[in-house]
């Protein structure tokens, strides 16, 4: 691991033991009784995994900050550090996941984050009707909100899910563009 | 720790918290707090423009015979500000820091509080005099 992803896994696991700790299983179970209720609401597995997303894309834009104001990180130089400071600093501080970054393109465009485990799956078993489900999809919207707010769209998806029968668990994280929120200075 | 005023500027240069710690502190008419708020923006802006080393950051900190005036900028573009008295010795941004974390918890987590509007939690008070006034 380079120097930066040592910095950056022992500020996650400074910022991880600050923060105030609750039962894994209630989690799970909330947001396992939250994605049932979409279920009976929605019936269908996209439009579930849609909703799950746009839950996470609101909690993004929040997390951001608090991410920012506890962990001691400081302003990515390009997007691999933007990987490593989510699989290091923001998975282990708020869910205590160890993840990694895998897959970066050439550009520099593109990254995977590999999930060693994910609490929400404690426990739950697909059934064959809603074997499309992106049970975990909260995440990805949590990513993307997330880094909206500090000025990359991008797009992010499951590529692998244990819960779909994989063997580990991969989250695809694609940039689209950079936003500026400049001023409109005319140039003269 | 004495200090004037405490405002937070969104990223769009519009005051969503002002805040009096002291009975010295200026008294501003809303629509002045505004426009001063938003001058400021422009000023950050512009200052970061204007600087001859790349990459800038706008303003940090204004020094004059009667205030100081303390800004911290987040990587999401809201800013922070705190004017204290003249005589103030060493920075007040690690009291924006604190704002900023006491912000990430008391106004992000309060599910009511819509992103970039004004901001009205009690706790995000309560817990800034604790801070600022030490009570």
């Amino acid at each position: 691991m380079s120097q930066q992803a040592k910095n950056l896994q022992r500020a996650g696991d400074i910022a991880f033991s600050k923060m105030e700790k609750v039962n894994s299983e209630l989690l799970s179970l909330t947001y396992g009784a939250m994605v049932s209720q979409l279920v009976k609401e929605f019936e269908d597995a996209a439009e579930v995994s849609r909703q799950l997303e746009k839950m996470g894309y609101s909690i993004g834009q929040r997390l951001i900050d608090e991410l920012l104001a506890k962990a001691n990180v400081s302003a990515c130089e390009d997007f691999k550090d933007t990987a490593q400071t989510i699989a290091k600093v923001g998975f282990k501080m708020f869910m205590g996941i160890n993840a990694s970054v895998a897959n970066v393109n050439e550009e520099g465009t593109e990254f995977s984050l590999l999930l060693e485990d994910n609490p929400l799956n404690d426990f739950v078993e697909l059934p064959e009707h809603l074997a499309d489900l992106r049970y975990s999809c909260i995440y990805c919207g949590v990513i993307r909100g997330a880094l909206e707010m500090v000025n990359m769209r991008v797009e992010c998806s499951f590529a692998k899910d244990v819960l779909a029968g994989d063997d580990s668990t991969e989250i695809k994280v694609i940039l689209v563009d950079k936003l500026e929120d400049e001023f409109p200075f005319k140039d003269a | 720790m004495s200090c004037y005023t405490l405002f937070i500027i969104n990223k769009a240069g519009g005051l969503i918290y002002k805040r009096d710690f002291s009975a010295d502190a200026p008294k501003l008419s809303v629509n002045d707090q505004l426009r001063l708020v938003s001058t400021f923006h422009s000023m950050h802006a512009i200052a970061g423009r204007l600087s001859p080393v790349d990459p800038a950051s706008g303003i940090d900190h204004i020094e004059t015979n009667t205030f100081q005036l303390f800004c911290y900028q987040s990587l999401t573009g809201l800013k922070f500000l705190i004017t204290s008295p003249a005589h103030t010795s060493g920075s007040l941004e690690h009291l924006l820091f604190k704002t900023y974390q006491l912000y990430s918890d008391f106004v992000l987590k309060n599910p009511f509080y819509e992103l970039d509007m004004p901001i009205h939690c009690s706790q995000f008070d309560t817990n800034l005099d604790k801070l600022i006034l030490g009570k």
